[in-house]
């Protein structure tokens, strides 16, 4: 008698259409193609401050255009999503006992997102935003 | 005991999402006021390269870059296996390679500032 094991077909392409929490992985999934892109233009930035004050200014000036807009604001809200479900994530990712207890998810979670609103109005006001 | 060279790819892979997670979207909003035409005072040539000549300044900037960028390596690796592109050793090898030559890029950068 032979035992034939079970193989499920899971199509390639498309195999995350069929649940909620599948499309739900893939839109976190697909933010790190801008997060990557916006990397690449930290890079080339960098380039350019290296390049001198003119090179540096141009860089400046080439970012004022409706393509780098609409850019920025994919990237914006990419990175948003991702520090979200990344913060969202940290009570699975570290759980913290103390005692017989473990801290509440929403307290290791809710540290994380005022540690990052602090440090982005810190930096926000370093680079003399207000 | 197996040995597995997991780790190192996990270790920058997890500092980098979370360098990714509290920074990136504040540097999104500066260059983004730059992409409106309103450059922060902190992004003039001055300031950054002030900022960029100090050696903690370097350190920050190096740390930000290279590890979003393995790290967003590491993820879009992931996403094109999970969009059906199974060449899974072609595309880890490529997008390694870039993330290590854009981190070695930018350290040659710094110094050069």
């Amino acid at each position: 008698m032979s035992r034939r094991p079970l193989v499920r077909e899971v199509p390639p392409t498309s195999w995350y259409f069929h649940r909620p929490t599948y499309l739900r992985y893939m839109s976190r999934e697909i933010t790190c193609i801008f997060v990557a892109a916006y990397c690449v233009l930290l890079v080339v930035g960098l380039q350019r401050l290296a390049a001198g004050p003119a090179a540096y200014e141009a860089f400046l000036l080439g970012l004022k255009s409706a393509d780098s807009i609409v850019f920025h604001l994919l990237a914006l809200a990419a990175s948003v999503y991702h520090a979200a479900t990344w913060f969202g994530a940290t009570h699975k990712a570290m759980p913290i006992q103390i005692g017989e207890n473990f801290v509440q998810p929403g307290v290791i979670s809710g540290a994380h997102y005022v540690v990052w609103l602090v440090l982005s109005f810190v930096i926000l006001y370093l680079a003399g935003v207000f | 005991m197996a040995k597995s060279h997991k780790p190192v790819v996990w270790f920058p892979f997890a500092a980098g999402g979370t360098v990714i997670a509290f920074f990136i979207p504040v540097i999104v909003v500066l260059t983004f006021m730059a992409a409106l035409g309103h450059v922060p005072p902190g992004l003039s040539y001055d300031r950054m390269h002030a900022f960029a000549g100090s050696s903690l300044g370097k350190l920050v900037i190096f740390g930000v870059v290279a590890l979003s960028l393995w790290s967003s390596a590491h993820r879009l690796r992931c996403t094109c296996f999970d969009f059906g592109l199974r060449a899974d050793t072609l595309v880890a090898t490529v997008l390694y390679i870039m993330a290590i030559a854009g981190s070695l890029l930018s350290a040659v950068y710094l110094l050069q500032i």
